[in-house]
């Protein structure tokens, strides 16, 4: 240590560490640390972290055939940890070069359809190896200890030092006095809160311009297309089938809303038909066309069973009945799947005579107050 | 300061141990390295749970990684032209595209998707088992409220990054399920329409959602998960674990293995399980084969339909909630709402204030370090049990048809067994548990007060058959146990209080000298009979004393 006070920016005393930065090296010379065992440190350390080792079971003794064959078990552990992770690298790097190709293509070989799985094994297999290792090292190598620790409650003094710099730096500001600094603060804690998330308006999108909510591209005299592209004439269904429809404008099958099911009644089916009130003439002969999605939560009504006359949605089981208007009657919808207007042009090709007469899908707030 | 050419006393000679001085004399780590190697961890299996949510979150982090560097996260329309025949030709979209090349274009690559999707299941499931034990022991209790409420969070926020996840893909599987978001969002009184089209940039599906579904999956929500994940473990390790009560365990004290070396290598097995068994789980169980189900197209779905298991009870809620739409004034409230937002927001609320709420009911505020034993809390354990056969009949609800299916039972009759079953069984359950917490602990009493069925049968000389118990501790003139309940787990059987002689270690051929077995027996026996000594078994009365040693201490 040296007490020269010469040096630039020194303002002299004493350059050594204070009081402050005493503790257990106050407690314990050099010299005593070092007449102490390995042991002895170790649970001097722990006592000063609060830590009290209550016992030891000692592992097998060193030499013992249990400590043999223990150290013999997790050897083995590890062994095969790396002889899966080395099969591991034969399967991914050796297929396509001494292995066979590992691209899977239909009616490939054996290989490439197990070369996924393999490598799943071996990865898998070397890694829980690995951990099955570490577990039975510290169950059968180590010596059993139970350690002891405190826990401290909270500190009043440091409650009550803390709480003191703190409000005295906040008297010092005398912000507590200023009320109209105050005030400025608060109004642009506000404002500047504002400001920062602003921006997100760039992410509003109006749904209520233009109606999409409540319109499809369906329009009067729009042919009704397969998913293929071609039109369906009266003739091409079999009574009591359904075959799925899309409106003849670009993308219109992949319109969410557009997908319409259409659908030849039985004779049967016709006998005991209902048409709601307000949708006389929407069918053409025995043709029926419904809007496909659910009106519970968008899905595509899919299953139709014609001896029932229903059609269910596998996303959530509403059905609902083709005889009666696509009422639904049981499950979780609560509207008709809507239906739209059709007739057969010029050519004998099915169109549509216009748009559904209401929103397309699952209810919304303001469902059917725009345009 | 001049350094000494010599070492000092306690000084080191070796390299390493010059290294690592030299490392302390320039940051002072040794004290706080000394002191995280000697925190000490107790140890019981289920304090493992969250440790597996930890480290699947690690397997997730890791793959989902490797998988950015191969998906596109875009809707562009291209035609597929890869590897999987049955699907060339077609239009789909760059995701769909990208996640079928991850599968069968890039080497180890379906099994980095299949590794990341298994994960994330372990991860939700793990979270959620592990939020149990917290419950049903007590462990969410002063002062452990605050990383309760980060438990909830995370909880929330993992759901939410599955469905991204799970979303990607832009398969028909996953395309339906948006669509029943999208629905869900449109649900939403007042500004439901203004959600859907903020979310979907437009109508649905737009071009948009995948782009935004990917940023939220790959940085924003991972970033958040990140964060109250490292806040979680700080709170934890500042306020120390609980444990289990026992002998030597206190509520000032912490019972268990010191990190080092002990904990750290079960931790690290641990996480090699983990992360070997989700590899395992990847390459050999097919999961989410997206080329099976097709690109997404609106109007079209697969019977069938199932969501990832923990969206499942969403799913259930909105089947069997009734066909109830509120109209007023012309204005929609769709049932959808109730079931697949209403049901989900109800939970997790109540999940979250539930702290609130028992610390309201009982008036109990006091710090708890010990953990309670499930029957000893008998009202939380039989609400918890009311809760999770809620979710369970949600849950099965959302397969309701595949079961309807498997097992040949009217479609509608699961239905109906779901809204039933969804009111009647949770108070039954409450029922059920109630009686059995009750039992439990009685019979725990019975066993301190008559000791252990030694299955011993005796006849006595008036005739009299007897069978011979074996206290516990010491006994009163009556032959009656005095040790009060403690709220530890009282041994039942013989052979948990030393009733069985130690096996001879060694398979084929014995490795241990029997005698030498016997004598570390004896040995053991005198111990723990010193220990029973030690504790404070009989002298207290007050059953929140019992079985607890005082604080050695204050």
């Amino acid at each position: 240590m040296t007490n020269t006070h010469d040096r630039p920016g020194s303002a002299g005393g004493a350059d050594e560490s204070g009081q402050l930065h005493g503790g257990p090296d106050d407690d314990y010379t050099p010299e005593q640390l070092g007449a102490m065992d390995r042991t002895e440190l170790d649970r001097l350390g722990a006592r000063y972290d609060g830590v009290e080792v209550l016992h030891v079971e000692p592992a097998a003794p060193a030499g013992s055939a249990l400590e043999k064959k223990n150290t013999r078990l997790v050897t083995n552990w590890f062994l095969l940890a790396a002889l899966f992770a080395l099969a591991f690298l034969v399967v991914y790097a050796g297929s396509g070069w001494f292995l066979p190709d590992w691209e899977w293509s239909v009616g490939s070989s054996t290989w490439s359809s197990i070369y996924t799985p393999l490598l799943g094994l071996t990865f898998g297999a070397s890694m829980i190896a690995v951990g099955i290792a570490l577990v039975l090292y510290v169950k059968k190598l180590l010596p059993h200890e139970t350690a002891v620790q405190d826990k401290h409650d909270g500190s009043h003094f440091d409650r009550v030092t803390t709480g003191a710099t703190l409000l005295s730096g906040l008297h010092n500001s005398g912000l507590p006095r200023r009320k109209a600094l105050k005030g400025a603060l608060g109004l642009l804690a506000a404002a500047f809160g504002a400001m920062l998330i602003a921006p997100l308006g760039g992410f509003l999108k109006n749904p209520n311009t233009g109606n999409p909510l409540g319109t499809t591209p369906w329009a009067d005299g729009l042919r009704m297309l397969r998913d293929d592209g071609t039109p369906v004439r009266p003739g091409d269904q079999e009574p009591g089938s359904l075959e799925t429809v899309f409106p003849a404008v670009e993308g219109g099958n992949t319109a969410y809303d557009a997908a319409v099911m259409l659908i030849r009644l039985r004779p049967e089916q016709l006998t005991n038909l209902t048409i709601p009130e307000g949708q006389e003439g929407y069918g053409y002969g025995d043709y029926v066309a419904y809007s496909k999605i659910c009106t519970h939560a968008g899905c595509p009504v899919s299953l139709y069973e014609q001896e029932t006359s229903r059609i269910l949605c596998p996303c959530h089981q509403s059905q609902f009945d083709v005889t009666d208007g696509a009422k639904p009657i049981f499950g979780p919808a609560t509207r008709s799947l809507p239906q739209l207007p059709i007739t057969v042009d010029d050519e004998g090709y099915f169109v549509a005579r216009g748009d559904f007469p209401e929103p397309v899908g699952p209810s919304y707030w303001n469902m059917g107050r725009l345009g | 300061m001049a350094t000494n050419t010599a070492p000092g006393p306690g000084e080191p000679t070796t390299l390493a141990g010059k290294a690592a001085f030299e490392v302390d004399d320039r940051l002072i780590v040794a004290g706080p390295v000394r002191r995280t190697l000697n925190k000490v961890f107790p140890d019981h299996w289920s304090f493992l749970l969250g440790e597996i949510a930890l480290y699947s979150f690690m397997v997730l982090l890791l793959s989902g990684t490797y998988l950015t560097f191969f998906y596109d996260a875009s809707m562009t329309e291209v035609v597929y032209e890869g590897s999987y025949a049955p699907l060339r030709g077609l239009d789909v979209s760059a995701a769909f595209a990208s996640t079928l090349d991850i599968s069968f274009d890039v080497r180890g690559g379906l099994l980095m998707r299949q590794m990341h999707h298994w994960a994330a299941l372990l991860f939700v499931a793990s979270i959620v088992v592990h939020l149990l034990r917290i419950f049903f022991t007590g462990a969410f209790r002063r002062p452990r409220e605050t990383n309760w409420f980060i438990g909830i969070g995370l909880l929330v926020l993992a759901l939410l990054e599955g469905f991204a996840g799970y979303t990607l893909p832009d398969d028909l599987l996953s395309g339906g399920g948006l669509r029943i978001f999208s629905a869900v969002f449109l649900s939403i009184p007042v500004i439901g329409t203004w959600v859907y089209f903020t979310v979907f940039g437009g109508d649905f599906p737009g071009e948009v959602i995948i782009g935004r579904l990917y940023i939220l999956h790959v940085l924003i929500i991972p970033a958040i998960l990140l964060a109250l994940i490292a806040l979680h473990l700080l709170i934890l390790v500042k306020q120390k674990h609980t444990q289990f009560p026992g002998a030597g365990r206190t509520e000032h004290n912490v019972v268990g293995n010191r990190l080092f070396p002990t904990f750290a290598a079960k931790a690290t097995g641990l996480l090699f399980i983990v992360f070997g068994l989700c590899a395992a789980l990847g390459g050999l169980v097919q999961i989410n084969p997206i080329w099976l189900l097709g690109p997404y197209n609106p109007a079209q779905v697969t019977a069938g339909s199932q969501p990832d298991w923990y969206i499942g009870f969403v799913d259930g809620g909105a089947r069997i909630f009734p066909p109830w739409e509120i109209v007023l004034w012309g204005y929609h409230i769709p049932p959808v709402l109730w079931g697949a937002l209403g049901i989900p927001g109800v939970m997790f609320g109540a999940l979250a204030l539930y702290p609130i709420l028992e610390r309201k009911l009982t008036g109990d505020t006091a710090s708890h370090h010990l953990l309670q034993r499930p029957r000893d809390v008998p009202v939380r354990t039989s609400l918890g049990a009311m809760a999770i056969t809620a979710y369970v009949v949600l849950w099965i609800s959302g397969g309701n048809d595949l079961i309807a299916d498997k097992f040949d039972i009217s479609l509608n009759a699961m239905t109906w067994f779901g809204r039933i079953g969804f009111l009647v069984l949770p108070p039954i359950a409450y029922w059920a548990t109630y009686r059995l917490c009750l039992g439990l602990e009685k019979h725990d009493r019975e066993v301190l007060e008559h000791g252990i069925e030694t299955g011993v049968i005796r006849r006595m000389p008036s005739g009299e058959f007897i069978e011979v118990h074996q206290p516990l501790g010491p006994v009163d003139a009556h032959g009656h146990g005095q040790l009060a309940y403690g709220g530890a787990s009282v041994p039942k059987k013989m052979n948990q209080v030393g009733g069985a002689r130690r096996a001879v270690r060694g398979f084929f051929k014995p490795i241990e000298a029997p005698a030498d077995v016997q004598r570390q027996a004896e040995l053991e026996a005198r111990g723990l009979e010193a220990e029973q000594a030690s504790r404070e078994l009989t002298r207290s009365g007050r059953p929140s004393e019992g079985g607890r040693p005082q604080d050695p201490r204050d």
